[in-house]
């Protein structure tokens, strides 16, 4: 492209804007509405994950000692429960605070558990939390065989039904979000085709007088950008609009983890108008090839 | 020597034989009526010459370049060698006849300067001073087909190619147009002209080349002959 060349594309994408108002307007408000669900879309699951990794990481494993160790003994323990792969961290939960939590939960203000049981029956534990949520079986499997653990507890069952829920969930919402992209791009390059289709006339004429492929297709990818970009725009306001009242509403009457980073959010818009553009390049791209085949 | 055809044979993929192993020359400066009844061929060797068809066999040289093996990036080159007239004009209807002019020289890349330059100089030639800002349809069809030759002439080809340039046009305006072709031939321009209109052929003493069935059936140097 000739430097001199970029203003004549530009005005020849901006007056074609002008002419074809109606199909300008149609191809604008297909990638807004494309955008806006596939956005939707994006936002749901962007949240759905979310809520999935808190979840998950609520996930850990409580390792029971024995009654009969000493001091230096559990402080082993320690050292070899932070020695098994994949451990983040291990917290000490003595078993004077077990039973307070255990007066606290059933024993309230009205009697003393310690009374009622003579002794504290309870063990000294510690808390693991895994790296990842998911190898949480087996680091727990780790952590039977070592001497002195007299039980190990994780949620066994209810965990493992936990991660297959939220591995369909992630997985839902990747099929879903593809499968409205593809949506996108056909609903996108149809409208476009039609604008092209529109001027498939004078396209036929400039192959003939000799302008090169990319000649033309300057013109129509400055209007696949432009137009693609002014619906990636419309959908964006209306949906951060909609997201933003969304928070403030649930946040006052839920406890659900709704993604409110504004650095995260910012990306997912900036992100849905580059999608916009691209969709108008490639709904461009794929219509408008067709026609220079003269 | 401006135009080879060596052997050219064109089979279209539904079994149609449109042209049967055709040999011609046609000189620089030459003007050739191109004859025969409808289906003879006579489109599709002009299509041929600025490939919009391609041959199933046979060479075609322009200027000794074949535009057979042309790569596909070539093509806009060879075209602009060439000025096409058509029969439906082609014109652009939401432009004047001065952007129509205009465009065939801006879809090549010229600079703005020679297109103000070039313009004015080829409407005048076409007869059509006074009626730049008219759009195509407030003009009559003989006026379009002058602003498609324009168009045609802009770019100063070596080959100005008409497929049924008079097709739509009544007899007498149909004269007035071969008088502007004749003219732009004597200049030195080469034509290649398809018609089947014999009135117009008849008293031009130009080379004739008849087709049928896909050859050629006859090439007179003054069409005496055939018609």
């Amino acid at each position: 492209m000739r430097p001199g060349s970029i203003f004549y594309f530009l005005g020849q994408a901006w007056q074609s804007l002008l002419r074809n108002r109606l199909l300008s307007f149609a191809t604008v408000s297909t990638v807004a509405i494309s955008i806006l669900i596939l956005g939707f879309a994006l936002l749901l699951a962007l949240n759905a994950g979310e809520l999935m990794e808190h979840l998950e990481s609520d996930v850990e494993i409580v390792a029971y000692l024995d009654q009969d160790l000493t001091s230096s003994q559990i402080t082993d323990i320690k050292q070899e429960l932070k020695a098994i792969p994949g451990v983040q961290s291990v917290t000490f939960f003595s078993r004077d605070r077990a039973l307070e939590k255990l007066q606290g939960k059933f024993g309230g203000e009205d009697y003393d558990l310690k009374d009622t049981l003579g002794e504290n029956p309870l063990p000294h534990s510690y808390e693991v939390k895994a790296r990842d949520p998911h190898t949480v079986p087996q680091i727990a499997e780790q952590i039977e065989k070592i001497d002195g653990i007299y039980k190990v507890n994780y949620g066994q069952g209810v965990v493992e039904r936990l991660f297959k829920v939220t591995r369909w969930v992630r997985l839902i919402s990747i099929v879903f979000i593809v499968l409205l992209v593809v949506a996108a791009v056909f609903l996108i390059a149809t409208t476009i085709r039609l604008a092209i289709f529109a001027r498939r006339k004078e396209i036929y004429l400039m192959k003939l007088i000799g302008s090169t492929d990319w000649f033309i297709r300057w013109p129509f990818f400055m209007e696949g950008v432009f137009l693609g970009a002014c619906g990636g725009l419309i959908s964006i306001l209306i949906l951060a609009a909609g997201y933003g009242s969304l928070i403030k509403r649930v946040d006052t009457l839920f406890f659900l983890p709704l993604v409110t980073d504004p650095g995260i959010l910012t990306n997912v818009y900036l992100g849905l108008l580059a999608g916009g553009a691209l969709l108008g390049i490639i709904g461009t791209w794929v219509s408008l090839n067709r026609f220079l085949d003269v | 020597m401006l135009v080879q055809f060596y052997n050219v044979s064109k089979i279209y993929p539904n079994g149609v034989k449109a042209l049967d192993d055709i040999s011609l020359k046609i000189d620089r400066g030459e003007f050739l009526f191109l004859m025969g009844p409808s289906g003879a061929g006579k489109s599709t060797l002009v299509k041929m010459l600025f490939r919009e068809e391609l041959p199933t066999r046979g060479q075609i040289f322009l200027a000794a370049r074949s535009i057979v093996r042309m790569k596909r990036g070539e093509v806009p080159k060879l075209r602009r060698n060439m000025g096409i007239i058509f029969q439906d004009f082609k014109l652009l209807e939401n432009k004047t006849v001065h952007e129509n002019v205009a465009f065939a020289m801006e879809v090549v890349g010229a600079k703005s300067r020679e297109i103000k330059e070039r313009v004015p100089e080829v409407i005048n030639l076409v007869g059509l001073k006074g009626k730049e800002k008219s759009f195509p349809g407030e003009l009559s069809g003989g006026e379009q087909q002058r602003v498609g030759i324009a168009r045609a002439l802009a770019n100063r080809p070596l080959l100005l190619i008409a497929d049924e340039p008079t097709g739509n046009l009544d007899i007498d305006t149909s004269h007035e147009i071969m008088e502007l072709l004749f003219g732009i031939n004597r200049k030195g321009t080469t034509v290649i002209m398809a018609t089947h209109a014999r009135e117009l052929v008849k008293n031009a003493g130009k080379r004739v080349v008849m087709l049928e069935n896909g050859k050629v059936a006859a090439d007179n140097p003054s069409g005496e002959a055939i018609l």
